[in-house]
């Protein structure tokens, strides 16, 4: 089984999404798209360091998706990467290219995030496969993601269809050792016309249902083969059928227990599955989320245990697959091994030091406004110390939201939208168009860092550059918002407290549609920017912590007091040099470390006169 | 399964968690031995917490450990170290660096000044049932140079615990970090490796952190509305948000139970018309 003795081949560890990427690269793949996304986003950037390929992020995955099923009509072989909820929005052209089939290979990968560890929802995109009735591959380690990768594209290729390949955070970011191959060029037959099949008119779309329909069983077979389904017959008392991680967890918890490892999870190959069932006397399904394999083998008549025992919410893990067998009896109770517990302190993720989104909503807890949130790293402002956010939903929501917020005349202050550069590029501008030809009484706050920040500080059509840091064209944020009818467009350094509060706050006061752009680039990504930290004058600090309502990482009580009230420090190694504290402390105790050094920093002093 | 060995590395964002892991991973596969290891990316980079699971031997299946079945776990940060003990199994080896990065959300409580960051106790945790190997790798760090080789001095300290040789070690470290830096981690390494192999439990002892700073204490502003011109300068920059103006344009206390007696209102009021007093305790129950 294990072989330490490899032919020439190089071994190496990769992640669930290298393997992905080098699996594609390997077949072949000529277009990669897709939208940075936890955890889909290390697929395209591995891609993007590879040559012969096109890869491209998209504006939105809707786009990511079109942009691949054209190149796949083309003939190339093409790969369209997103996480779950990305497959939401780029779900109406991916329901339907299951009717127009293919030319190339096409193969879209949804990285789902069972345990949300950076989603707004835990959804099971495995039914989206059944819904649109392609075949869905779930690989459970890196090794498997790259020669899954590659199967679907033949897959895809054979069946005329696309290929949805599940992976989850786990299987993403788990590195394992995969062994590399060559690539294999993929021979195109170029773009062929046949609107029949490519133009989905009523007409045309009517006769397409039934192929799509008549292609289900023959893709049964496929699901049956060696390389997508493995037998393990060891002791028959307990059959279990998993997929994924969990059969790595089952492995681990039941080394002697049957399994019945599927590869592929839609179309289920039934006859397969039923003559397992007959082999053993308990039989169990192990999966993550929904009961997707235990309601389909259910509703052939088959006797399976699952949820019953397996949690439907959160992320699966060793510790509560054996829970389940406990509490189903198949294994005695765990003695404890636990070896002790110490209280410890929360760590909830916050905003960077220097994060220039920090200052925006400071202002606005402070004008008292209503503020529609949206996806990124400032959806941290809900939480302490800033709490500024009252919803955030999905995608681009933020504004459409506010304009109904605004439209229902109950909201107790004034209505903000809250949105990033790259959200606003991927789903906000039909929102902001509609709010102008609404006339709705809304500020847009656009907090512009430059960047796709949250996944790790990816490009989009605002930065100018592409995935591989060439020059491209720049969208014009300011002009957009003009063209689409905005009359009052302010753009503000967010470093500078002042101007930021009165940029917010006549924007607010302004009627109808305002847009302020905060225009200060990610700390963090692509590039770091660090200039000269700041320190604490402890003889001048008054301990009024005024600069820890900043919460920011850099600063922390000192072990000094002043009338019974810890005075602050600043960690020099952390410090960003942003000025916002020095601007904020009324004592003026907090000055440059260096000081003289660099001119970038005159922004402090001028504020305090 | 028993020969496989689970190690768990755990520390706070920015501090090199995962490149450390890189680095035994590499180890481990150099040796010849199965690998998987194990983290998450994405919020964990917001200054939350880092992990990585990883698991070595013969094959390995499960990408994470078990609660209670990590052999070895290294903390690059001690409330991190506490947070996931419950993972090392009894007679596994803690090794830790005593330094701390103190959370924002542990310094919001401004009534007792009570910090929320657990005391640097190596004695308790000597008597968990565990074997700990705590030194201050950080302050040793910034000794050699370098705050961020901490984690290669603690990969140090873990090669003792470890079957692969120094020779194995050296390799994947050349192979892993930047070469301008390769002779200060190599240093650092050798560092962390002579602190251990010197049995020495401690090196360099942590600075005494208050946990409580203050009591509880009342205060009571007093606005001088006839001087007041509603300026809004207090209401601006009181840290507890506790001013505002009324409807005639002057300040006025909304809360006087959140002032923590600061005086910045009184500080920076151009018009002379604010005053902090404090009350005694008693006063103000009697006061309601």
């Amino acid at each position: 089984m294990h072989q330490r003795v490899l032919a020439q081949r190089e071994r190496l560890l990769l992640t669930g999404n290298e393997a992905i990427a080098r699996g594609a690269y390997e077949a072949g793949v000529k277009v990669a798209t897709g939208y940075p996304g936890t955890p889909s986003t290390e697929i395209l950037e591995a891609l993007a360091r590879m040559e012969g390929v096109y890869v491209e992020w998209s504006t939105n995955e809707k786009v990511a998706m079109d942009v691949a099923l054209g190149a796949s009509l083309g003939g190339a072989r093409a790969l369209c990467t997103m996480k779950h909820v990305g497959l939401n929005v780029a779900s109406d052209t991916f329901m339907t290219a299951s009717y127009t089939g293919v030319g190339g290979g096409l193969v879209v990968v949804s990285a789902d995030d069972p345990g949300m560890h950076s989603s707004q929802n835990e959804q099971d995109n495995r039914y989206y496969a059944k819904f649109a009735a392609v075949p869905l591959l779930e690989p459970s380690d890196s090794a498997e993601a790259k020669e899954f990768t590659h199967l679907a594209f033949e897959l895809s290729e054979r069946f005329d269809v696309p290929v949805l390949l599940r992976t989850t955070t786990r299987i993403s970011h788990t590195r394992g050792v995969v062994e590399l191959g060559p690539r294999q060029e993929h021979a195109s037959k170029g773009f062929v016309r046949d609107p029949g099949k490519y133009v989905m008119l009523p007409a045309y779309a009517q006769k397409r249902h039934p192929v799509v329909l008549a292609r289900l069983p023959r893709m049964q077979e496929v699901a049956a083969s060696p390389e997508l389904l493995r037998w393990e017959l060891r002791d028959r008392a307990v059959g279990v059928i998993t997929s994924g991680v969990c059969y790595h967890y089952v492995r681990e918890v039941l080394p002697d227990a049957s399994i019945l490892k599927l590869g592929m999870t839609y179309p289920l190959p039934l006859e397969q599955i039923r003559a397992f069932a007959r082999e053993v006397a308990r039989l169990f399904v192990v999966e993550e989320l929904e009961p997707f394999l235990e309601e389909m083998l259910r509703a052939e008549g088959l006797e399976v245990e699952g949820k019953a025992f397996f949690p439907r919410q959160g992320e699966l893990s060793p510790d509560l697959v054996r829970e389940g067998f406990v509490r189903a009896g198949v294994l005695p109770p765990a003695e404890p091994r636990v070896s002790s517990v110490v209280p410890t302190t929360p760590r909830p993720p916050v905003l960077c030091p220097g994060c220039p989104h920090v200052v925006p909503f400071l202002a606005l807890r402070r004008l008292g406004a209503v503020v529609c949130g949206d996806i990124g790293c400032y959806t941290l402002a809900a939480l302490e110390p800033l709490q500024a956010m009252d919803t955030c939903v999905a995608m681009g929501s933020s504004i459409g939201m506010a304009v109904g917020l605004a439209k229902a005349g109950t909201s107790p202050g004034p209505v903000v939208a809250a949105i990033g550069d790259s959200t606003f590029i991927h789903a906000g501008i039909p929102a902001l168009i509609d709010a102008v030809y609404k006339d709705a009484d809304i500020t847009v706050l656009i907090l512009d860092n430059g960047t796709t920040a949250m996944t790790g500080g990816q490009p989009h059509p605002g930065t100018g550059l592409t995935i591989r840091g060439e020059q491209t064209k720049a969208l014009d944020l300011v002009a957009l918002c003009r063209a689409a009818g905005v009359e009052h467009v302010r753009v503000v350094d967010p470093y500078d407290v002042a101007a930021t509060f009165v940029a917010l706050e006549e924007a607010i006061q302004h009627e109808g549609v305002a847009v302020v752009i905060t225009n200060r680039p990610c700390v963090e990504a692509p590039v770091k920017i660090r200039d000269i930290p700041f320190t604490v004058v402890p003889q001048k600090c008054i301990a009024c912590q005024l600069c820890m309502n900043l919460g920011c990482p850099s600063i922390s009580w000192s072990v000094e007091t002043y009338e019974g009230r810890p005075k602050v420090v600043i960690d020099p190694s952390t410090c960003t040099g942003c000025t916002v504290c020095a601007q904020l402390c009324p004592t003026e105790a907090i000055q440059l470390l260096h000081p003289g050094r660099g001119a970038t920093r005159e922004r402090a002093g001028e504020s305090r006169g | 399964m028993g020969e496989v060995r689970n190690l768990l590395l755990v520390g706070v964002g920015g501090q090199g968690v995962v490149l450390a892991s890189n680095i035994v991973a590499a180890v481990c596969l150099h040796h010849g031995y199965d690998v998987k290891k194990s983290e998450v990316h994405g919020m964990a980079q917001r200054g939350g917490v880092v992990y990585s699971h990883l698991r070595y031997g013969h094959e390995v299946h499960s990408p994470l450990i078990e609660r209670g079945r990590a052999d070895v776990l290294l903390a690059l940060e001690w409330a991190e170290a506490l947070r996931w003990l419950p993972y090392l199994r009894t007679g596994g080896v803690l090794v830790v660096d005593m330094v701390r990065s103190v959370p924002p959300i542990a310094m919001k409580d401004r009534r007792t000044w009570t910090s929320g960051y657990p005391p640097v106790d190596v004695n308790h945790l000597c008597t968990q049932g565990v074997e700990v190997r705590a030194c201050n790798a950080g302050q040793l760090a910034e000794d050699l140079g370098s705050t961020k080789v901490a984690n290669t001095i603690l990969l140090g300290v873990l090669s003792n615990i470890l079957e692969f040789s120094q020779e194995e070690w050296e390799e994947a470290l050349a192979a892993s970090v930047p070469p301008q830096t390769l002779d200060l981690n190599l240093q650092a390494f050798r560092l962390g490796r002579s602190v251990a192999a010197e049995g020495l439990a401690l090196e360099g002892l942590p600075i005494e952190h208050p946990t409580a700073y203050g009591t509880p204490r009342r205060f009571r502003v007093e606005i001088a509305e006839v001087w007041c011109k509603g300026c809004g300068i207090c209401v601006r920059f009181c840290p507890e948000e506790c001013l505002r103006l009324d409807s005639r344009e002057k300040a006025e206390v909304v809360d006087p139970g959140r002032c923590t007696g600061c005086q910045i209102c009184q500080l920076l009021c151009p018009d002379f018309a604010i005053a902090v007093q404090e009350e005694s305790l008693k006063e103000a129950s009697v006061r309601g």
